[in-house]
């Protein structure tokens, strides 16, 4: 028997609110996702604000429970034997938050959020190897340590920051790493270094990591596969080349020619979608519904998966011509 | 005749006092910006961008301090203001999008209520049902649906709280809109709704705009001058078509050629060494370690910023000998 995949996620669905009178809001549904044991892997998750793409982080971190659906890791559901509060669980799966302003408690000099996992998870013991692997971590993602050590919070840049958490989700080889926009606030120069370190870790160390983003030429250069989400669904997966080489899904199509391309020569196209309204999409339809511009009649029901071979999907009637659908529907 | 800019800034230095010594954030900047005129600012992380756009709204907190310099707005020379004028003057003259603004939103309290504060504090004139309806037309314009406002801030999503403090910063139609990162942590699509709404207000009512980022390709495609800083210093300034053709500076063209892109697969390349601590400068040019291009002179002289051709200022030994700007 093979090994179980490092990860599983299978028809997650996450929901807030709600009551007798009002539907619950869906931030994820019927998501599945998975990374094999010995197979390490980038994967790219895009898609618009609001879509899910942190939701589907903490659901992978274990700090959001889905309403349906079960997330194993090594094989074992995480939520059915206790394991997402094992200290186990907590260091193999690390996280890089978004807000690299929240993270941070003003009240502790940056390098506590270094030194405090190193102490909990007994990594390194002494003062000294402690220091070392605070003085690495912060040269992979370019900081000296006289730029930080005995600093707080406040007195860094919001770039500076983001880099902290990256160099604190190094330093602690984890199997896993959900970096939630690792990048969004560096520079091109420097953001080509983290991401080069991300690509190391997987590499090197065989560590897998789900890289959200809104940035499409990155994903292209450093994720192996690209999850395309729209208002909690995947509308479109497949490897990160393909998908961004050639977008299938109306929405990617829409996501590729927003991309702001550096050259003032080369402008924005003139935009082709229908003006939607945010969250109000009726979720038995197609959840592009609204703003698609081949909408059909029979996008009224919610299209199902259309696999399109080489692990390409898309949730689009536009790709049901002869091609198989996916058991999820 | 020339009109007078309306903003000038005029050998800004602000340093943080950092234990018995100084770090000096922003060096000897001077720049000028003429109404309805875009200027994007670029530069590494650290290199003094928010310390700036703070200062210009005199919202710098302690230990930072604005050594010398001054900033003019509309002929206003706002280092000069006491705190009533600058309270008036804020956000009706000039308004801030503070970097990673989302996350000052307050938890606790709805949508509604806290653009409805802001417009109170400055339009105590206004009506609940004329705020009401401003405060609608505002969640408009920045693409929201109207029903956001009766919303807490943790329920939206970080791209639709950036939106709310956009619709916040334009409430009171400034002559000068700064925005710090205004879009980084909005999708692509949501990101060109944004900035073409920062675009049209601002043509609307004439604002000038400074638009503070790391995304190259929005920054060609929404301002018309760029400016670089690098560690605390005005380095390079050029109107976005002669920057991204003909890149001058060492560091600007290594920014261009680092740049990813999305129609092809290659490995990405980054800037070698480490960017400088502003504790422990290095002598001469300040980018001289990593520079691919350094010369003797560069190590032992601050290279000033030169203007090299209408409109173009480099801060480069290299690039001035080219030029011959030096006899
Ligand atoms: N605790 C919560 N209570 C209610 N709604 C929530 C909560 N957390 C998230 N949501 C909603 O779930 C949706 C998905 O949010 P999520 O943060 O996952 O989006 P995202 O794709 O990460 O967006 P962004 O790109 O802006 O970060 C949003 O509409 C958000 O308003
Ligand atoms: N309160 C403070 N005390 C001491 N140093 C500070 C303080 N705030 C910022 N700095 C330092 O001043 C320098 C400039 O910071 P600033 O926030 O202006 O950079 P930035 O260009 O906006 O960077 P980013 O692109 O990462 O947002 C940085 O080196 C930072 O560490
Ligand atoms: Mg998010
Ligand atoms: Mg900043």
């Amino acid at each position: 028997m093979s090994a179980p995949d490092l990860l599983n996620l299978e028809g997650v669905t996450v929901t807030f609110g709600g009551g007798i009178h009002k539907a619950p809001f869906v931030a994820l549904e019927d998501l599945s996702l998975s990374i094999p044991t010995g197979a390490p892997e980038i994967i790219a998750v895009a898609g618009e604000s609001g879509s899910g793409k942190t939701t589907l982080g903490r659901v992978i971190l274990g700090l959001t429970k889905p309403v349906r659906g079960r997330v194993a890791f090594d094989g074992a559901d995480i939520w059915a034997t206790g394991a997402v509060h094992s200290r186990g669980y907590l260091r193999s799966v690390q996280a890089v938050f978004q807000d690299p302003f929240s993270v941070f408690n003003p009240f502790y000099p940056v390098e506590h959020l270094l030194r405090a996992p190193l102490k909990m998870f007994g990594i390194a013991r002494g003062r000294a190897e402690q220091d070392e692997r605070i003085t690495t971590a912060l040269r992979q993602v370019g900081l000296k340590p006289e730029q930080v050590v005995g600093r707080y919070p406040h007195q860094l840049s919001g770039g500076q920051r983001q880099r902290i958490v990256v160099a604190r989700a190094l330093m602690l080889r984890p199997r896993l790493i959900v970096a939630d926009e690792p990048v969004s606030m560096i520079d091109a120069s420097l953001r080509a270094n983290v991401l080069e370190n991300l690509r190391a870790l997987r590499d090197e160390h065989g560590i897998s990591i789900l890289y959200i983003t809104h940035d499409l030429a990155t994903a292209r250069q450093v994720s192996n596969r690209l999850y395309v989400l729209y208002r909690g669904r995947a509308v479109e997966i497949g490897a990160a080349g393909d998908v961004i080489g050639a977008p299938k899904h109306p929405y990617t199509q829409l996501l590729m020619s927003s991309i702001p391309r550096p050259d003032p020569d080369a402008p924005w196209p003139a935009e082709h979608v229908r003006k939607g309204e945010i969250g109000t999409s009726d979720r038995a339809a197609c959840v592009f519904l609204d703003r698609c511009p081949h909408r059909m009649p029979i996008c009224a029901k919610q299209p199902p998966d259309f696999m399109l071979g080489d692990g390409r999907a898309v949730s689009c009637y536009l790709y049901s011509d002869g091609r198989s659908e996916t058991a999820a529907a | 005749m020339i009109d007078a800019p309306l903003l000038s800034i005029n050998d800004l230095s602000v340093s943080y006092a950092i234990g018995n010594e100084r770090a000096r954030a922003v060096d000897g900047l001077s720049l000028t910006l003429g109404a309805g005129q875009r200027l994007g600012i670029v530069g590494e992380s650290g290199s003094g961008k928010s310390t700036l756009a703070l200062a210009l709204m005199r919202l710098h907190k302690p230990p930072a301090m604005i050594d010398s310099g001054q900033i003019l707005l509309g002929g206003t020379d706002i280092l000069r203001l006491d705190q009533g004028a600058l309270r008036k003057f804020r956000w009706s003259e000039v308004a801030l999008i503070p970097q990673g603004a989302m996350n000052a939103l307050n938890p606790v309290i709805k949508v509604r209520e806290q653009m409805a504060d802001t417009i109170r504090a400055h339009r105590r004139d206004m009506s609940a049902r004329d705020i009401n309806k401003r405060i609608d037309e505002l969640l408009v314009r920045v693409g929201l649906s109207t029903s956001v406002a009766g919303l807490y801030p943790h329920e939206l999503s970080g791209g639709m709280k950036q939106r709310v403090c956009i619709a916040l910063a334009i409430v009171l139609e400034p002559k000068l809109i700064i925005a710090d990162e205004p879009t980084s942590a909005l999708d692509v699509v949501v990101q060109r709704v944004v900035i073409e709404t920062l675009k049209d207000v601002q043509a609307q009512i004439g604002a000038a705009m400074i638009m503070i980022g790391h995304d190259m390709g929005l920054m060609a495609q929404s301002v018309d001058h760029l400016a670089v800083m690098y560690a605390g210093r005005l380095v390079d300034q050029a109107p976005i078509r002669e920057f991204f053709r003909r890149p001058l500076h060492p560091y600007s063209q290594l920014l261009i050629s680092s740049l990813p892109s999305p129609d092809e697969t290659r490995p990405l390349a980054g800037i070698p060494g480490m960017q400088p601590s502003l504790l422990d400068l290095p002598a001469g040019c300040a980018f001289h370690p990593r520079c691919p291009l350094v010369q003797p002179i560069c190590r032992e002289v601050m290279p000033p910023l030169e203007t090299v051709e209408p409109h173009r200022r480099v801060a480069c030994h290299v690039v001035a000998e080219a030029y011959n700007v030096r006899a």
